[in-house]
Order: C-alpha cells, then structure tokens, then sequence
C-alpha cells in the first residue's frame, strides 16, 4: 500500500517522487528520503536477515550505528554490499536487495539456525569445529563461510574512481548538529580555518529531527539561517556527505566523503587539524527483553525522526518503552500527528509528566513481543508483576543514550564513565590536545547545555590558538531537562534478549561467556563477538558491559570498556587506494634514451621503477633470443652502445671525499689517484655486501661514485647516514646526480675508433694516455661536457660516457652515424645481463643480502688496515668458514641444457635433501659466446671443485641435470681485451 | 604522524623513513681488543622501550636530513625533534 501523502517536513520533497525497486517489487519515495525511509512509508518491516541465526530483522535505527537493515544496492556493473538502508540517500531508479537470506527473504532456509539456537550460543564454533584437522579446511569452513558472512562482493570492476585528497585547518568541527554549528560560527567568525563536517547528506545532526523553536524558528529554518551565516565566511569549509572515519596521531584524520555525480564516486581525505571538536552526537540504546529484535521494534529517537524528518505517518498502533525523559519527546510528536499512541512503558516509579493525554505505564517493563515475521503484540508486566499483553504494530525502545566518543578513543584514550547520565564520555586523560567534544557528545543532553559547551569549548580552542573571539550571538531555546535512571536489560523471560542485533549476541551469551570465564570487557568481546560487524556495536556495547558488570557485581567502570578503533564508519579498500592503482601504483622512470630506444623498436623491460630496453628486435628476428644473441656477438666482435644511465650517481666533495670514501669501502681507496676510477665493494655493518660499483676520482677532491640500480637510493640514505650520523665532522658533501648525468656504456674491440671519432680534439683517448680503469673530464662533439671513464662490465675494450640528460637522445642518433662503418649497434640489458654472466661479474641476483665478500671470492678485498663499515663483523668466525659458498661458473654437460636460477646443486650421488644441500644457481643464460648454456651460482667449497660434476635439482619443476663446475669468468679469464 | 622538521617545519611520517633506536649514532671503535664484541652489541643488541625512545628518521623525500625524533611510543607523542649531526656534536660534548 502506498500512502497517499506524508507529514510535511521541510526535508522531503514530495512533489519529486522517485521510484526504486527493493528485492524485484518496484516501489515509491521522495526527494529526500533514505532508503529506510522511504520502504517504512511504503510499510515495508521485514530488510534483512540476521547475520548467525538469520532471524527476520528490519529498520532498527534511522542513522549510521544501523545493526539490521544492511542490503545490496545493485549498480549497472558492480554491487555494494552492507550499506546501511537507514544512511543510503535515495535516487531515481535505485535498486536494492536483502543480503543474507536465501531462497527468498520471507522463506530463508538457513532460518533453521535459529531452530538449533540452543546448540549454537556463543564459543559454539570455538567448541564444536576442533577436530579432526582436515576437516576444517575441507569441511567446515566453507559450510561456515556459506552460511555465515555479512554480504557478497560482485567482484566486478567499479568504473568509477576514487580519489585521495589533502586538507588543512586549524580547527575541525565533526558533526552538524546544535553544538555543531554554534562552534563552527563562533570559531568561523575569528576567522581561523575552519572544515565543518556532516556525514548525513543534509547538514542539521539531530535538529532535523525536531519540531521545537530555536529563536522562534523551526530546527531546520535555523539551521538554514546559521548555515548561510556560515557560508559568508570563506574561512570555513563545510562539507556534507563526509564520514570521519579515524582520529591519527599528532591531529591527523581520515574522511571518507561520497560524491553523488559525476566520475568520482568518492574521495578519501587526509585531514590535518590543529584543533577538532567532536561534535557527533549521541547515540540511543536497546533495551533487551523476550524477541526484542522483530521487525517493528525500532529505536524511540529514529521513530521520532522518521515522523519529523521524513514525514514517515504509518506507524499505527504505536508503543514505547523507556527509562528517560527523551521518549516523551517522540510520544509528544506522535499524538501532534494524530497517531495512535498506545502508551509509554517506562521503568521509572515517578516519571515526569508531560501530557496527561500519553498513557503512562508506570513501574513497568515490556517483558516479551509477540509475531512471526513482524510485531503483532508485547507483554508487559508492573511491579506487581501483572502480566498485561497489549497489540501494537510498532514498539520505540530506549535505555538510554551514549555520547558518540567513538572517534575520542582512536589514539588510546579509554573513555570514562559519567554517572549522571549513565554513558560513558570521552576520556580526560587525552595526551592529545587535538581532540575535545561538545555538546550531547560530551554528555550534555539539553539543549541550552549543549549551545553553552559548544561555547565553552571555542572559546578555550581559540584562546589555545591565541585567537580572539568576534562578537557573536547564540540562539534561545526553551529549557527541557533530561532525566534518566539506569535500566539495562528485563530480567524476567527465559528466551533470547538480544543485546548485540548484528552479531546475534543475547544476554544469555554473555552469561555463558561470564560462567565460561571469560569475564574481562576484551575476552567477552571476542568470545561472543559482541560489538563487532559493521555497527561495532553502536547500539549494543554500553548494554553488554552493563550485563557484564551486573553478572560479576560490579559497576560499569569497574569492569571497563573497550576502546573503539577506526574506522567509524566501513569503507571500501578501493577508498584507501584512491587512483594509485595499476599503472598508477609506482611512478614510472624512463631512462634518457627511452624515446630514441622505442623508435629504434627497442622492447622495454621494468627494473625497479625504470623501463629499460630489453633489446631491440630487427627484421627476421622472430625470437627474442635470436635479438640478444646478435647483440652480444656484435659487442664482442665488433662495438655497440647501452645506456646505464639506472646506475645511482653520486657526486662526492670535499676536503675529506677521499676518507670518506676510504671508510664506506671495504677495499682501499687511499691511494687512488686523479685520474683513475676502483672497483668498489661496500659492506652492511654486519660484514654483508651492500652494493658494489666503482668511484672515480675527478680531481683531488672530487669523486664520483656509482651504484647498482635498485639500490641507488638506498645507498644513497645509506651514506648520508654515514656522513650525518657516524662522521659529522668530515668536510664532505653528498648528492645524487642519477637524473642528471646520462650515462652510455660504448663496449667492443672498436669502441675506442668509435670514442675517437666524438672527442674533441685537444683530448688524447690513445691506450697509453688513457689506459684502463682511467677517467677524465672532456668535451666532445665540438664542446659539448662529458665525462669518460674506461671501464667494463662486459669484459670487453669498453668505456662508459657521461653527458648532461638532455643530450642522452641526440647522442643515440649521433652513435648511429659515426659508428657505421663498425655496424654499431645498440644492445639492451638482456645482451648487458648476457656478457656480464660470461665475464663472471656479480650483480642483482648474487648480491641477494645474505652474501659475503668471501663468498663472492673477494675475502682479500676486504682491508682490515683501516676502519670501513662492515670490516670489523665480515671477520667474524661463521662468515669465514673454509667450506662456505664461493661464487662458481656451471657449464652443463648438453650444451643446450637450460640451467635454471633458483636450482640447489648437489654431490652428483647424493639424495636431494636440505642437509646434502651444496648451494644454489644465482643467474643462467645461453652464452653465444660459449654457444652453450652457462650459469653463475654459490657452491660450497667452489674454488677447490672446479672441474667436478655436479647435480642440479629443481624439485618445484620436478627437473634434474648435471654441470661441470668451472670458473666463473668464462670470457677472458686474464683480462687482456680489457686492457688492450 | 606529524614530524616538526627543525629545518622545514611539521612534515607529513609518509615522506619519512624510520631507521631505529638512536643508539646506532654510536659507532665503537675498530681497533679496539674486544671491537666485534663491541660492534655485536652495537648492530644487534637494543632496548625494547615502552616510553621514551630516541630513535632515526631520514628524511628522504624531503631535505635528506638525519633527525634524532624523541618519542613515545606508547602514545606517540613527540618531544624533541633534532638533526643528526647537532644531536651528535651536542652527545660528544657531553661525552667529553
């Protein structure tokens, strides 16, 4: 049945209707409704299924804290699901379903569960699920995972995007409501920076809810009035739609906001905050009895608000029950409206009066509600204990209310008990300054007192900030005090009250919990799963620890509370990723020559954050391997070029480089002259190689150092460490010249034709005058800076050239021309990878963390004349075993037999088992060179074993082989075409 | 987090990256007699405080700074932030 009209309400549009579909039933709301809204005035009770027992359940709450009414809205290509009903903005053409229940919400098949109820109470899983074993991988968890669970993932791509965002203030106001506001007003005026922010989609908080004056105004004319007094400031941001989902350390906070057009579905803001003012309300409790979570039974405050906000005016045959004054509120508004009241049950002997037209069941609990699917009646008993049944459609429930402090606790603080109103308030003892609360958040549960604390609490913020206030004015509201006395669950009834609606926890769970010792606030937590799910027991926490307390004898305090941990609200993985996804999780580099490489039809290869050509494919070349091979051979036999311009740089200077150096090597460096470049091996401070490169030296002060790759930029911080934290007072500057300096490996026994034909003039490249391992600081192509160091990593006559980034690209093309004559060819890091496995140089994979320098057959290096990081420790007694690892060449017997990397090597008649373990292949390759496959890896005691047979096992691919142990230097074992 | 840089003023932990316990300013010597049982102790032995801890950050996507960061790590609030090389030259003031 669709009602004709609803209650005016300045918040409901009722000439824009909307139409939306719940569970395949097409239906009608307005402009302004939320889904829960709009289905209550469309009568429908039954949303959801409950998440263990899967109990019929409906709309509970008209807020953020909603256990019940989760549902699967569906989008064109992905659905989301657990969003709450009740916080859900309605749109044209909305389509929503119930989650949980199955074949259909009225006829739920796994309601058996409930049938079972009594075997299945709290631990049950902990208890039953223990053995055997197998089972539960096979078995059990998947049955559990089936029935159990809050909602199902599409797994379909969402093809909108999130984005991450920044903000700044010196004071963040969370929540719109009363205290809200007046704070963001005052505090706005003083002209500080200010972000106001509302999770609803109407800013207000709870004075949406109202019928009142303020200043002789409705609640909503006033919040229009001050929000457009607001506005006029452009110090103050405020932001609708907007959840905080955290409180960080040092006044950082995380908010998510939800964005109802256009590409960005949502935006994830980082907010830091000088100051904030929890401004976020309170939040209503049940009260547990007999079947007090059938659909129809709803929160007092949400029925009011569903009246006031929405207009929502079916709620016939209504009852409420309560222990404080704030019910009467919702009674007042219910008779204005003509709606039959059936009474107020309330626990007090002598409540207040506030209408003698509301019938007062004084002294009295409501005990049991009756129905199947939907409420159809309650018991309620006196204090005579006569038992009366009473029919009703809807039944308002509140035991009370909690400040929202949710937020408060996010650093640690553990909030603390505050007797007059029976709710736990934000912590004192907060060692952030960053965060207070006002108002109904801070336990001020009128009116007057929460405009009052939202004063008092600007007024100490601003005076913090050295600010002073402008002259402002605040509103007049008639006074209504709140009374309350403490009532948390009906005792009599041996059938499940429930206290925590998500997770199915009822007060005889507790009492299990409690018999089964498991009495402190966290066991009782995680036994029952109280105040967990996607509420975190909003409603449900304060009435646990209160049946908690009253089961051991203690009070509230005593026994505790949780702290809660963010974030307040759920939200989606994909709203913390933001647009850092795919291609846009890491930047990408690109080497100086990279657009030249990809005209030349290079392949490109990811090393780090880098693209670097793999090789460049020519005509007829079908395989890669085809590619890399001709590469090689034409640097062996002829010359080609490779830009290694990924090697860190960093420029070295000062009157004490050359100590400085001396002391982050392992191997001397003292006597090095200008001139002249060193292989250099650096150590970890606990003997471990950290990297290996070599350091030039430019002029007496002036050194050049470079590094692996991958580890440029963590040698970088390494040996700023080195100079800010061990040796401040070395006169040596550091910086990473990486992006600066292009950097092109020419290599091949024509390459110095090649370099003779660039340089200018005046300078002399011939062998003598610039033998190997020698560097200078030139010009070439007619002036342009360069600076050329003579070394290999190939093993050939090579040389490596340096020039500003922006010539990388011109030098390229220029290599081309001048190096026809010796069919120059560019190789890429393939070929590089290729001929540094033949010269037997580590790399990458040999320097894997856990490798010595004696391991790499450099123990010798390794000065011990002289203090250098990792000298000391790369002595000790396990890195120098006589049978540890050495660094081997592997040859397999077939030529054509793929060593893989990875592979364990073992006496050729051992069993492959851990202890016969002999080492390992680091890097294999087919060598051109060889014309077979080669590979370099760690063999115990491999210097001595040379020339033995050794078997190679692969057990994950199930592969075994023999190879001949060698040397690794497979190339020019004496180092003659270097030098040459 | 929040870290007030001496130098640059309150910069955001994400440009940050956290080295440890302060103590590895402390580099013994090399030539001493017993110097690997020093320099075992040095890389590998540490204090596990729950309260005051002096600790190094570098940062990185920043100034390159060394910053000595005195903080709590039970609450995280931070006390002291200093560079490196001052809270060095300052310690062997101390020291001498």
């Amino acid at each position: 049945m669709i009602r004709p009209t609803r209650t005016k309400s300045s918040l409901i549009n009722t000439n824009k209707k909307l139409s939306f579909v719940f569970n395949g039933k097409k239906y009608e709301g307005f402009q302004g409704d939320t889904l829960a809204s709009a289905l209550l005035a469309n009568d429908v009770k039954l949303i959801a299924r409950s998440f263990k027992y899967h109990r019929p359940r409906g709309i509970f709450t008209s807020g953020s804290h909603e256990p019940n009414a989760l549902v699967e809205i569906i989008h064109d290509d992905y659905n989301e699901p657990n969003s709450k009903a009740t916080t859900v903005e309605l749109y044209e053409g909305l389509v929503a379903k119930s989650q949980n229940c199955w074949p259909s919400l009225k006829y739920d098949f796994m309601s058996i569960n409930d049938k079972f109820s009594k075997f299945i109470g709290a631990g049950f899983y902990y208890k039953t699920f223990m053995w055997p074993s197998f089972f539960w991988e096979k078995v059990y968890e998947p049955v559990i995972r089936k029935a159990a669970g809050l909602g199902k993932l599409s797994k379909n791509k969402n093809n909108k995007n999130s984005e991450k965002g920044f903000l700044y203030c010196d004071l963040l106001i969370i929540g719109s409501g009363l205290s809200g506001l007046i704070s963001a007003y005052i505090a706005g005026l003083s002209g500080i920076k200010v972000i106001l922010v509302e999770e609803d989609y109407v800013f207000g908080g709870s004075l949406n809810n109202e019928v009142f004056k303020i200043s002789n105004m409705s609640p909503q004319a006033w919040v229009h009035s001050i929000l457009k007094e607001i506005r006029k400031l452009s110090n103050v941001r405020c932001i609708e739609n907007t959840s905080v989902i955290g409180m960080f350390d040092h006044g950082v906070f995380g908010a998510i906001q939800k964005l109802k057009e256009g590409k960005i579905e949502q935006i994830f803001w980082k907010i830091m905050s000088k100051k904030a003012l929890l401004c976020s309300g309170s939040l209503e409790r049940l009260i547990p009895f007999q079947n007090n979570d059938l659909p129809g039974i709803m929160l007092s405050g949400s029925i009011r608000s569903y009246l006031n906000r929405w207009g929502v005016n079916n709620f016939d045959k209504i009852l409420l029950f309560t222990n404080n004054d704030d019910t009467y509120l919702t009674a007042l508004d219910l008779i204005s409206n003509g709606i039959n009241l059936i009474g107020v049950v309330d626990t007090r002997d002598n409540p207040r009066i506030f209408d003698p037209k509301i019938k007062v069941f004084k002294s009295s609990q409501v005990v049991n509600a009756r129905g199947k699917l939907y409420l159809k009646g309650v018991d309620i008993v006196n204090k005579e204990g006569e038992l009366t049944h009473l029919k009703c459609d809807y039944l308002g429930i509140s035991g009370g209310w909690n400040p929202n402090i949710h937020l408060s606790s996010h650093t640690g603080v553990r909030p603390e008990w505050n007797e007059k109103i029976y709710a736990f308030v934000a912590g004192k003892k907060n060692v952030s300054t960053h965060l207070k609360a006002a108002g109904s958040a801070n336990g001020k549960f009128s009116l007057n007192e929460c405009i009052l604390d939202a004063e008092k609490q600007v007024l100490e913020i601003l005076s913090d900030l050295k600010i002073k206030p402008k002259k402002y004015s605040l509103p007049k509201i008639k006074e209504q005090s709140f009374e309350i006395d403490p009532f948390w669950f009906v005792k009599i009834g041996s059938q499940r009250k429930w206290v925590d609606l998500q997770n199915d926890v009822t007060v005889k769970d507790i009492e299990m919990a409690y018999a089964e010792n498991f009495r402190t606030v966290e066991h009782l937590k995680r036994y029952t799963t109280l105040g967990m799910g996607t509420d975190q027991g909003k409603t449900s926490n304060v009435t646990g620890l209160a049946i908690l307390a009253s089961l051991s004898n203690k009070s509230i305090p005593d026994v505790g509370t949780t702290v809660f941990r963010p974030p307040y609200v759920p939200l989606s993985i994909e709203a913390l990723v933001g647009s850092s996804i795919g291609k846009n999780f890491k930047p990408t580099r690109l080497t100086p020559t990279h657009n030249w490489a990809r005209d030349y039809g290079a392949s490109f290869t990811e090393t780090g954050l880098w693209l670097r050509a793999e090789w460049y494919s020519q005509k007829n070349e079908n395989h890669w391997r085809m590619s890399v091979d001709r590469e090689v051979n034409s640097v062996r036999n002829s010359v080609g070029f490779c830009d290694v311009s990924t090697l860190g740089k960093i420029d070295i200077q000062g009157k004490d480089a050359l100590e400085f150096v001396n002391k982050v090597y392992c191997n001397g460096f003292a006597k090095l002259p200008v001139g002249k470049v060193r292989y250099g091996l650096m150590l970890r401070e606990d003997g471990i190689v950290m990297d290996d490169g070599t350091t030039a030296r430019m002029s007496e002060n002036h050194f050049i150092m470079t590094t692996t790759t991958v580890n440029a930029e963590s040698v970088y911080r390494h040996l700023e460490f080195c100079h800010q934290c061990l040796w401040p007072e070395m006169d040596v500057h550091l910086i990473s010249t990486t992006d600066a300096w292009a950097q092109i490996a020419i290599a091949g026994p024509n390459s110095r034709k090649i370099i003779s034909k660039m340089v200018d003039k005046q300078f002399d490249v011939s062998n003598k005058n610039f033998p190997f391992m020698a560097c200078k600081e030139l010009t070439i192509c007619g002036g342009v800076l360069a600076r050329l160091f003579r070394i290999s990593f190939s093993g050939e006559l090579a040389y490596e050239l340096s020039i500003p980034t922006q010539y990388a690209s011109s030098l390229a093309s220029h290599l081309m021309e001048i190096g026809k004559e010796e069919n120059i060819i560019p190789y890429g890091t393939e070929a590089l990878g290729v001929m540094r496995i033949e010269k037997g140089h580590a790399a990458g994979a040999e320097l894997n963390g856990t490798i010595s320098a004696l391991n790499l057959n450099m123990g010798k290096m390794v000065s011990n004349k002289k203090d250098s990081i990792g000298m000391v420790l790369s002595k000790r007694e396990g890195l120098n075993t006589s049978d540890g690892l050495r660094l081997v060449g592997l040859k397999p017997l077939k030529a054509n037999n793929q060593l893989i990397s990875g592979s364990h090597l073992f006496n050729s008649s051992d069993k492959i088992t851990p202890k016969n373990d002999l080492g390992y292949i680091t890097s294999s390759c087919y060598s051109p060179t060889l014309k077979s496959y080669i590979a370099l890896g760690f063999l115990k005691n491999g210097c001595n074993r040379h020339g033995d047979k050794i078997k190679i096992s692969n057990p994950i691919l199930g592969k075994e082989d023999f190879a001949e142990v060698c040397n690794p230097i497979f190339v020019d074992t004496n180092g003659e075409k270097l030098r040459a | 987090m929040i870290i007030d840089h001496p130098l640059l003023g309150p910069r955001d932990a994400s440009e940050f990256i956290y080295l440890g316990d302060a103590s590895l300013l402390n580099r013994p010597n090399w030539d001493e007699e017993n110097s690997e049982d020093n320099f075992y102790k040095y890389l590998y032995l540490r204090e596990n405080v729950a309260g005051m801890h002096k600790e190094l950050w570098f940062h990185q996507q920043g100034d390159r700074s060394w910053l000595v960061i005195s903080r709590n790590t039970i609450t995280h609030e931070i006390f002291k932030v200093e560079l490196a090389t001052e809270f060095k030259k300052n310690m062997e003031k101390f020291n001498d």
